[in-house]
């Protein structure tokens, strides 16, 4: 008997970007990555081309994470004070794409740090590494629109990729990264209306949407996971039916979200009968990752090396 | 929804005017406004005033093509003067439209392949327009029998089941929504369904509010084309907020200007 041949036909797919720029388009980069492109759901090439491979992009904080567990602080411990040499290690050691500094220190909770000082902690890392940067705000929008339009400034030419905007608070920064020539990332805390109206409010702007990445913030497994998978599952499948607002490339926190998780991060005296904390944790935040993967991801962020290493190799297998 | 611009038709004196004294103003002005007001493909009708319907298909087809990127739908019934036009088109192109009778669904399904164009196929025959279900999809299971034989993607072909003005046979706008579904049902995947709206509430009062009224209606039942006044916002408003509420966007509170772009 014949197998039908069941593959479906899409009429459209994710738009491609292209981030960083290297000497020829204005910027340092030693190197660009391209995200996208996508004309098929995640794993079936046999219904179209499926586009780049997922990225990966490890986390640099411009303070010493507070709440890292010893498990995840102890491959970072000679450079946690250090976000140029963080960034470094990453890249050299544990092969980041690319890097998502986070200005986590700018927040007035967390260290209150002025706009000169992220500044300055921008242009370290961008002379340290040669790979793109995604520069993360510290999601406290009035900080945020203080800061971050000149740390984007000092990146001009850079084409990096900065965040986030959410629907009500994406003016300052929409302008910025427009003037600057960035790209952009648009939040909405797992909505698939609102990341679609937020994506339009950026466009009216005249924002170019080939330039605007998708997060729907991200549930670690066991921690919502499922919602953020079936929200981008729709997103994926609405880009490929020819949806123009929700055909941008999508980003997940995966590294953040899975080390909250107390599965990951408690210690072996507190729950002995999970297994070694140093398997554990890693493994965790693998398991969040791949699973997402098959949702439709272009960028993960993520943070402990074995989980990096174990991800990449699952993308280079699967694609 | 694939909506065909119906504005450009000999039926309307502006463009009969423009067809006679080849004056391209009134044309431009209408490929743009229906452009502009999201128009799928711009129908393109010479109508019956002129002696050379041929060459008037070309002459306007060449000033759209001129004018504006968006795909043109050649109507008309007589097959040479679709083949003039076809010999023009640049852009993607659909065929509007052939009967459902063999010896006519081979030719323009030969056709229709040689230039990869659509086709709109009507389900009538040489024994005139069916008045019931049955019959209608008994047209319509020949049309993609046919499109099979051809190698002609389904995907190309609109059915369109021919809905009466509701002035003449009021019986007939409810039977198109079985009529929808089942050839939802027909193929994977399924030709498109189609429907001549403007035709449907000519000759009435409240023709605006039926069009608006009857398609949405057909949208919930797989309808997801249709000949039509794009100029009418409020139609195309509808037409949007029906996909909408039967899912086939995703939903934000600018949906009408996201959809509209």
């Amino acid at each position: 008997m014949e197998i039908p041949n069941v593959a479906d036909k899409w009429s459209s797919g994710v738009n491609e970007i292209i981030l960083g720029a290297t000497k020829d388009k204005g910027g340092t980069r030693t190197k660009t990555i391209a995200i996208g492109g996508s004309k098929c759901v995640p794993f079936m090439d046999f219904e179209g081309n499926p586009g780049h491979k997922p990225v990966v992009a490890m986390d640099v904080s411009d303070v010493p994470p507070e709440d890292w567990p010893e498990t995840l602080s102890k491959p970072f411990a000679d450079v946690l004070n250090d976000p140029a040499k963080w960034a470094k290690k990453c890249v050299e050691q544990y092969g980041a794409d690319l890097i998502c500094l986070k200005l986590e220190g700018i927040h007035p909770d967390k260290g209150n740090k002025s706009a000169e000082d992220a500044v300055k902690t921008v242009k370290s890392v961008l002379a340290a590494v040669g790979v793109p940067l995604i520069i993360w705000g510290c999601e406290h929008d009035e900080k945020d629109n203080e800061v971050m339009p000149k740390v984007s400034q000092a990146a001009k030419g850079e084409n990096c990729l900065m965040g986030i905007v959410s629907q009500n608070s994406y003016k300052t920064l929409t302008a910025t990264c427009l003037a600057d020539g960035h790209s952009l990332i648009t939040m909405a805390p797992v909505d698939i209306n609102i990341g679609k109206q937020i994506n339009i409010l950026v466009s009216e702007m005249d924002f170019p949407l080939n330039r605007i990445v998708m997060f729907q913030s991200t549930g670690a497994l066991g921690y919502g996971l499922e919602y953020t998978y079936s929200i981008q599952e729709r997103e994926r499948l609405a880009a490929l039916t020819g949806d123009k607002m929700m055909s941008m490339p999508v980003i997940c926190d995966v590294g953040r979200e899975a080390w909250r998780a107390k599965e990951a991060k408690s210690g072996d005296s507190e729950a002995p009968q999970w297994g070694s904390r140093e398997e554990r944790g890693p493994m965790w935040e693998t398991i969040t990752a791949v699973s997402l993967l098959q949702s439709g991801v272009d960028i993960i962020r993520m943070q402990h090396p074995k989980a990096v290493a174990a991800v990449k190799k699952c993308i280079d297998r699967l694609y | 929804m694939l909506s065909i611009a119906e504005r450009i038709n000999g039926m309307f004196k502006d463009v009969r005017e423009a067809i006679k004294n080849k004056d391209p103003k009134a044309i431009r002005e209408l490929a743009i406004k229906q452009t502009e007001a999201g128009a799928s493909f711009l129908d393109v009708n010479v109508g019956t005033a002129t002696a050379d319907p041929a060459g008037a298909m070309k002459w306007l087809i060449e000033v759209i093509q001129d004018t504006v990127k968006t795909p043109i739908a050649i109507d008309s019934q007589k097959f040479d003067v679709v083949k003039a036009g076809l010999s023009v088109i640049k852009n993607e192109v659909l065929i509007n439209s052939s009967k459902g009778d063999p010896e006519e669904l081979d030719k323009y399904m030969t056709i229709a392949k040689e230039y990869n164009a659509s086709l709109i196929c009507l389900t009538m025959d040489k024994c005139g327009i069916p008045q019931d279900v049955e019959r209608r999809m008994e047209i319509a299971m020949k049309i993609v029998e046919k499109a099979v034989e051809h190698e002609y993607e389904l995907s190309k072909v609109y059915i369109d089941p021919v809905l009466f003005p509701i002035n003449v046979d009021q019986k007939q706008p409810a039977l198109m929504f079985d009529i929808f579904n089942q050839i939802k049902m027909i193929s994977d995947p399924p030709p498109h369904r189609n429907v001549g709206l403007s035709n449907f509430s000519q000759g009435t009062k409240e023709k605006r509010l039926l069009a608006r009224i009857f398609l949405t209606m057909g949208i919930s039942y797989g309808l997801d084309a249709a000949v039509m006044d794009v100029l009418d916002k409020e139609l195309m408003d509808a037409a949007i907020t029906a996909e909408i509420i039967m899912n086939q966007h995703v939903y934000s509170d600018s949906y009408l200007t996201a959809c509209r772009k």
